[in-house]
């Protein structure tokens, strides 16, 4: 008699903790086994394999005219590329970094915190500068802004008015960054490869 | 009146599956000899009105599906060939569009009838948030559906709203690829918010079905405020309150029909008969009306996650307005101030509403940003203050007092069903 109450007095104590630890034990394996089931529910709404394999484009610079804005699709998206005047190129270098709403360059090609000159946005290399190319984007609500128009000479976007300038760099808000430069490298002097 | 009657099933195989599952009697006791206020006007059928609607738009829907085609180069046409080849296809798109609209109407009806008569108050706490649920599922699906069509409009105004979420900081661009599927708006969008549009109108009708049984265990508000106390407050929901939800439905109904055959691209916009043309913005995007006065929001804060967490919040603020109107008074009928308040709070959301449809320049801004704060402060200042400091109007005993009260004389008990005396 004595000898079965102990074993029940040490089943409870011991017991308790037991217990405790394979609830605790179960539950955690179920909440594993729950967080894997639906991973692949998750994880299927990212970008597909046939969306990523689309990620380059090529461009033919000769045919783009002095002045020309040209706009080719990447990714999905309108990429502009623009044959700059000397004007152009004039009135980008001649603005000074502190009168920017966003002051780094936004050039995929380029460290992260670039200062957003003219030379930063634009192609790099010899007589290359006039060459600026940039996701169609307005960085503020994803609407494709218009090019020549607005107050900078660059792009107004239809949306919510925001405008950039000559090197795609935003002047006016609500945008809140300049137009990105998407990754691009020169194929040979006439040719680009976007992406 | 003495209506109140519980089901007994008398046919023995009535009774039989009575035994089983209690379904007939549950349909009786809900819709029959449920209990509500005599005094109940003509702001209380919507709710009656927002289930049919839910029914037609779910009916016309299934059908649309049957000759729609959810791709990106396909989709277009497959909506034109609705209009012209399908049998009654321009009906049932029609009907499917302009019913959405008619949705939305009866459903800000519905909220302004809540607000009013302060049917958000203890106990309907949870009734009102079902109420919040309802409406946040009904605006992902309305944004869905437009979409569909793959018209410039729908492109547009699916790049402009994922979008919004990339103003979160670090996940923001993440969660927008993710939503997207890609780059950029393109055939893996169409096809998920073809699913979820397919989706979500039936997690409203479960969160529906949820809302009519917090109703039904809180009980009806009604135009006084005050809870019935005996049998004499109320009638039985059949024949009074499906009468009356009957005709209003009718009503209703003949709105929207006038929409339907008459003007039905009115609510719509020409651009979307453009098909969608992923490198060229239309020159001025709107959202649907019904999402007008959150856009003019968004548009005036001239920051972009300020203007979004605007937004997000004029919708979650509905939430809390239990908890933000202080005033023991649930009827606006006895609250002077807060009647004249609550009026122009709704002028604020027309308003709010207008100027969402004008280019975002000049003085449209600058309206909009004094209505934002407006309907803000009206939520977060005006009612929490005005319960503190209005001095409401005596209250009626009893609904039936309120009813019969003004009658002198006369017969009260039989005048009460006839008269139409509830102008308080
Ligand atoms: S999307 Fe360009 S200003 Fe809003």
């Amino acid at each position: 008699m004595r000898g079965k109450e102990t074993i029940v007095a040490a089943t409870e104590t011991a017991g308790t903790t037991r217990r405790d630890f394979l609830y605790i034990a179960t539950g955690a394996m179920g909440a594993v086994g729950a967080a894997a089931a639906v991973w692949p529910f998750i994880s299927q709404l990212q970008p597909d394999a046939s969306v990523l394999a689309l990620s380059s484009t090529e461009v033919d610079l000769s045919q783009i005219q002095e002045g020309q804005i040209v706009t080719v699709k990447w990714r999905g998206k309108p990429v502009f590329v623009w044959n700059r005047t000397a004007a152009d190129i004039e009135k980008a270098k001649a603005t000074e970094i502190s009168a920017l709403i966003d002051p780094v360059a936004r050039n995929a090609n380029l460290p992260a915190e670039a200062p957003a000159t003219d030379q930063n946005r634009a192609a790099e290399g010899e007589g290359r500068e006039k060459w600026l190319v940039v996701i169609g984007i307005c960085t503020h609500l994803g609407c494709v802004p218009i090019g020549h128009m607005g107050e900078f000479d660059g792009w107004f976007c239809p949306c919510h008015g925001s405008e950039y300038d000559s090197a795609g760099r935003v002047r006016r808000g609500p945008a809140p960054e300049n137009l990105a430069v998407p990754p691009y490298s020169f194929v040979s002097d006439t040719k680009i490869s976007i992406g | 009146m003495s209506g109140h009657s519980t089901f007994e099933p008398k046919h023995p195989a009535l009774k039989w599956f009575e035994s089983r599952l209690p379904l007939v009697g549950l349909i009786h006791s809900s819709f029959v000899a449920y209990p509500t206020p005599r005094n109940l006007n003509y702001w209380w059928t919507f709710g009656g009105i927002l289930s049919l609607m839910l029914v037609v738009q779910i009916l016309s829907g299934v059908v649309l599906v049957m000759h729609y085609t959810p791709h990106a180069s396909m989709a277009f046409d497959s909506v034109e060939h609705i209009m012209r080849d399908v049998s009654y296809g321009w009906l049932l798109r029609y009907m499917h569009a302009n019913g959405a609209s008619m949705f939305f109407i009866a459903v800000y009806i519905h909220m302004f009838r809540g607000l009013y008569y302060g049917s958000y108050k203890a106990p309907r706490e949870v009734l009102w948030i079902l109420g919040c649920i309802i409406y946040l599922l009904m605006m992902a699906t309305g944004f869905m559906g437009y979409v569909l069509p793959w018209g410039q409009m729908s492109f547009w105004g699916a790049t402009v709203i994922t979008n919004l979420f990339s103003a979160f900081p670090v996940v923001g661009p993440t969660i927008v690829e993710w939503l997207w599927g890609g780059f950029s708006v393109d055939n893996a969008t169409l096809n998920r918010f073809f699913s979820l549009h397919y989706l979500l109108p039936f997690m409203i009708a479960g969160v529906v079905v949820l809302h009519v049984w917090a109703l039904h265990v809180v009980g009806q508000n009604n135009p006084t405020g005050v809870e019935p106390k005996s049998e004499k407050d109320t009638v039985p929901f059949t024949p009074y309150a499906t009468i009356k939800d009957g005709f209003g439905m009718v009503c209703f109904l003949i709105f929207f029909a006038w929409f339907l055959f008459y003007i039905p691209n009115y609510l719509g916009h020409a651009d979307n008969y453009i098909p969608a043309n992923p490198l060229v913005t239309p020159a001025h995007i709107v959202p649907e009306w019904y999402y007008l006065p959150f856009y003019a929001m968004l548009r005036s804060v001239p920051d972009k996650l300020g203007g979004v967490l605007t937004m997000f919040g004029a919708i979650i603020v509905l939430f809390f307005v239990p908890w933000l109107d202080t005033s023991k008074v649930r009827s606006a009928r006895y609250r002077p101030l807060f009647k004249q308040f609550f009026w122009i709070w709704v002028a604020v959301c027309i308003g709010l509403g207008w100027l969402g449809s004008k280019p975002a320049e000049g003085g449209y801004v600058i309206a909009g940003r004094i209505l934002t704060i407006w309907y803000f402060a009206h939520f977060l200042i005006i009612l929490p203050l005005l319960g503190l400091f209005e001095k409401p109007k005596a209250v009626p005993a009893s609904i039936t007092e309120a009813v019969l009260g003004k009658s002198k004389g006369g017969a009260p008990a039989s005048a009460g069903v006839s008269a139409p005396q509830t102008k308080g």
